[in-house]
């Protein structure tokens, strides 16, 4: 599957990061890497600081200490949205949607970083705005006709199952045509079937379009299958890096799945 | 004018000299329809027909085409046909097992082929059919590491093909000139109730007088739209499609994606529409479960306006005199605030003619669409005589019928009540099968087409079933199995009957739900459900099943030939009749033989007094993989009627 695709030098560096509130610490001197290309999982427990560590990454919470560094630039405190310009996309674990709006609608939102016409020349619809939505229009329709939810098109994101509402999330945050994609639990909640359908995307995107991945997920066999690399997080520690084979017989990541005495 | 056009590549080329600049197929792609005109696709095909000779494609050869309905893979039927080849449409949601024994059977060396999926399937059956030398994919995604010998993108062929053709201007037309009109035009594969599939050859001269017939018989033209939605493996898709396009000259529209045909429906407005009767009642079924979700003004005016339609719909289409000028009024009211919107979302305003045909239709589902002024026939034919045996003439329609016999068929009825049909349309053999050919053909060249039916005194035909499952009940009363299923097929909540008696001394049915229905129904009631066989155990769920039988069995007791065959037992299974089980055919008819092998303990059952039954069943999910399931069954008795009873209470 993954033969011809080119794992590349680190487009990620995070480097002894720690991030607490208050008392309670999330993350304590994690260090890792994300190269180009790859999909890396990041795996452990409940509370483990997984999402928090997403969260660092595209500038919802900055870091007490360590530094993250993307594509070669090291950046302390970045908002979200300067993240998202520099080319970070997010889905989150639990669906973060317009409900009331088309799946369409939906979609064209996560290009809104690129318009440039301002609100005035859109509402008048004329000229260089009118020129820049059709552009916009068919940046998302390829991606619609990727994900394949033609039929969806026009449905109000509310009236979805979950799991398509999963895959307009996703949709949206391609639209942004992000360098590095963090996806915060894509397949919770899913059945089988819809899980090897994302599986499927995922992969798909992460080949086609060459986008490095960060991946949360609890579903083992869908890591191991996934991923380039895991990263296992446990009480905001990093316990293991490696290949999913490595981190599979690597005695702290057994004991922090089943349990141990503290 | 000069000579007629007589094989499919010659009739391209007088289209696209005719009217050259015309659509001859839409596509949606990236959400845009795109148009082909007649002389782009002549040209495409040209191109096309060279890449494939530049690749080997000799006169004779075999193309598999399999995929949904695209523009490509309709003009790599027009160049294997430009070759002198012959076009083999697959089904393209046949698993790989079922592909290689087409593949074998039909000698196939070349493919063209959609996507990934289908190109994973013919990998996987190579080593089996060392014929198939050359596959062509339409849609690259995901066959980007692919590096297997055989495969080539569309664009590549037609590359291939530009440059093949600067080399050999005059090949296209000298290959062109070569065809024949008794040459073989198509190989469709029979989906078979029993047994392999058997391979129907049709010559060009068929085909082509066959949608001569049919063009005439309902005046096409041009301007006619059509959506191709079904099967390109199917009969129906390239007599209907595709060769009467030949004709005619019209526009055949591809969907974006199977999902998305009811929308493609709405944006096209085709004039011209077939589906088999399971595709009118999901369509009914959508639109009531949407009629009961909406506000009670919506759902007033819906069904007070149907029934002036049921009162009045139908005569008003037929332009029968003597109907009263208020329901006259009202009707026109109606077209306005219900008909006239209802047909607007289903994507049915411009609809001139649409058929139904393949299996027999309930008759309030076919009354639905006539009421509201949609002109629904049905025919009657099989891929052995290029369908088109009887159909009914627009004005001349009985729900009970298929119509007379079209112009230049010659229909017989056997003494067994066999129908046997002589027409132009007849196919020349079963490929590779002589034995098969003989036994269905005749010394005298009529076909011996399995049903049983009769002409009524309008010289209608009338199908009652398939000759070999007509049957008697113990006591000698006629059995009519799939008569009986049809009958509950229509309630909205029955997805699949299959219907049990001969021999017996009482008539039992197996019922399959329709999860989308009953869910809805679920919901609205509050109840909770898991899915399928969750809902099929509940009693709630059970109690309106036996509602819908006892309804049937109110009707059927008012036919006194029918009245004893009236359902007394019936169980719900606890999971879907599903093809990948062996359990339908393709085109989903029920199996009823290997139904009735498999779930043999409860036939015992419901024969029995036990009131319930435990069973397990091999299932295989739709990832290929496969378990069991198990449950504990319970048998529903159904109240029955008296002939006489009955009439009273009607």
């Amino acid at each position: 599957m993954t033969a011809g695709r080119k794992i590349g030098r680190p487009i990620l560096e995070i480097d002894g990061v720690s991030l607490a509130f208050g008392g309670v610490v999330a993350l304590q001197g994690v260090s890792f890497d994300v190269r180009e290309h790859e999909i890396r999982a990041i795996i452990g427990p409940n509370g483990a600081g997984k999402s928090s560590m997403l969260n660092v990454i595209n500038g919802v919470y900055h870091p007490q200490q360590g530094t993250v560094a993307f594509k070669g630039r090291r950046r302390r405190n970045v908002d979200p949205h300067e993240a998202a310009q520099q080319g970070i996309a997010r889905t989150f674990q639990n669906i973060a949607l317009f409900r009331g709006m088309t799946v369409l609608d939906n979609i064209m939102t996560g290009r809104n970083l690129k318009m440039k016409s301002n609100f005035l020349q859109q509402a008048v619809y004329w000229g260089a705005a009118k020129r820049e939505e059709l552009e916009h229009r068919a940046k998302v329709e390829a991606v619609i006709d990727f994900l394949e939810i033609q039929h969806i098109r026009k449905t109000p994101v509310g009236r979805l199952p979950y799991g398509l509402q999963k895959r307009v999330e996703l949709a949206r945050a391609l639209a942004a045509e992000p360098e590095l994609l963090l996806l915060d639990e894509p397949m919770a909640g899913m059945n089988l079937e819809e899980k090897q359908d994302m599986s499927r995307f995922v992969l798909d995107v992460n080949d086609q379009m060459g986008t490095s991945i960060v991946l949360i997920e609890h579903d083992m066999s869908v890591v191991m299958d996934l991923s380039d690399r895991v990263v296992v997080l446990d009480y905001g520690r990093k316990i293991a890096d490696g290949t999913p084979d490595e981190v599979r017989n690597n005695r702290g990541v057994i004991d922090a799945y089943l349990g141990v005495a503290h | 004018m000069t000579e007629q056009p007589d094989t499919f590549p010659r009739l391209l080329l007088h289209q696209a000299r005719l009217r050259p600049a015309r659509p001859a197929f839409r596509e949606k792609d990236l959400g845009i329809w795109k148009t082909w005109s007649w002389a782009q696709v002549a040209d495409e095909v040209r191109i096309l027909a060279c890449g494939l000779a530049a690749q080997g494609f000799q006169r004779g050869d075999r193309l598999a085409v399999i995929g949904d309905n695209r523009p490509r893979l309709y003009w790599a039927m027009m160049a294997a046909q430009a070759l002198g080849g012959v076009p083999v449409p697959l089904y393209q949601d046949a698993v790989a097992a079922e592909m290689a024994f087409v593949l074998q059977d039909a000698d196939i060396g070349f493919a063209v082929v959609e996507d990934q999926e289908q190109v994973d399937k013919l990998l996987e059956v190579l080593p089996q059919c060392p014929r198939l030398k050359r596959i062509c994919f339409d849609d690259p995604r995901g066959l980007r590491h692919y590096g297997q010998a055989e495969l080539t993108a569309f664009e590549d062929l037609q590359a291939a093909g530009r440059g093949f053709a600067q080399h050999n201007p005059d090949f296209f037309a000298d290959e062109l000139g070569k065809g024949r009109p008794s040459d073989v035009a198509v190989i469709l594969y029979t989906s078979g109730t029993t047994g392999q599939p058997k391979g129907v050859s049709q010559t060009h001269a068929a085909m082509i007088q066959t949608a001569r017939v049919l063009v005439a018989f309902d005046g096409f033209v041009e301007a006619d739209e059509i959506l191709c939605y079904l099967p390109m493996a199917w009969v129906g898709d390239f007599l209907y499609s595709y060769a009467q396009m030949h004709i005619a000259g019209f526009c055949l529209n591809c969907p974006e994606s199977p999902d998305t045909v009811m929308t493609d429906l709405r944006e096209i407005g085709p004039t011209y529409y077939f589906g088999p009767p399971r595709v009118y009642e999901s369509i009914l079924t959508q639109v009531m479960i949407r009629i009961e979700d909406a506000g009670w003004l919506k759902r007033r005016l819906f069904h007070a306006f149907m029934a002036v339609a049921k009162r009045v719909g139908i005569g008003i289409l037929e332009g029968k005199p003597g109907i009263p000028l208020r329901d006259r009024l009202l009707y026109r009211l109606g077209e306005i605030l219900v008909y006239g919107p209802l047909k607007n979302v289903l994507g049915m305003s411009r609809i001139r003619v649409a058929y139904t045909g393949g299996e027999a239709i309930g008759p309030d589902l076919f009354d639905f669409y006539r009421s509201i002024g949609i002109n629904l026939k049905q025919l009657y034919g099989m891929t052995e005589t290029c369908v088109t045996v009887c159909m009914h003439a627009s004005g001349d329609v009985k729900l009970e019928t298929v119509g007379p016999p079209m112009p230049g068929v010659e229909v017989r009825i056997a003494d067994t009540g066999e129908v046997l049909v002589r027409s132009p349309g007849l196919m020349k053999e079963y490929h590779k099968r002589p034995d098969a050919t003989r036994e269905a053909i005749d010394a005298q060249g009529f076909f011996h087409t399995g049903d049983a039916g009769y002409f009524d005194s309008g010289g209608h035909l009338k199908i009652i079933d398939r000759a070999k499952d007509v049957g008697k009940l113990a006591d000698g009363t006629l059995f009519a199995p799939k008569y009986l299923e049809n009958k509950l097929k229509f309630f909205p909540y029955v997805k699949e009957a299959v219907c049990f008696g001969q021999g017996r001394d009482k008539v039992c049915a197996f019922i399959n739900i329709d999860t989308a229905a009953i869910g809805n129904w679920a919901e609205r009631r509050n109840l909770p459900y898991t899915g399928y066989a969750d809902l099929a155990s509940q009693p709630a769920v059970l109690d309106l099943i036996r509602e819908c039988v006892e309804k049937a069995n109110g009707d059927l007791a008012q036919d006194s030939t029918l009245a004893n065959s009236q359902i007394r037992r019936f169980l719900v299974l606890h999971k879907e009749l599903e093809a990948d089980d062996g359990e339908l055919t393709r085109t989903r008819k029920v199996r009823r033989r290997h139904i009735a092998d498999k779930y043999a303990v409860l036939i015992d059952a419901l024969y029995s007094d036990k009131t319930s039954c435990y069973v397990e069943t091999q299932m295989r999910f739709e990832d290929g993989r496969s378990g069991t399931v198990s449950a504990d069954l319970q048998i529903v008795e159904a109240k029955t009627f008296g002939a006489a009873a009955a009439r009273k209470a009607a």
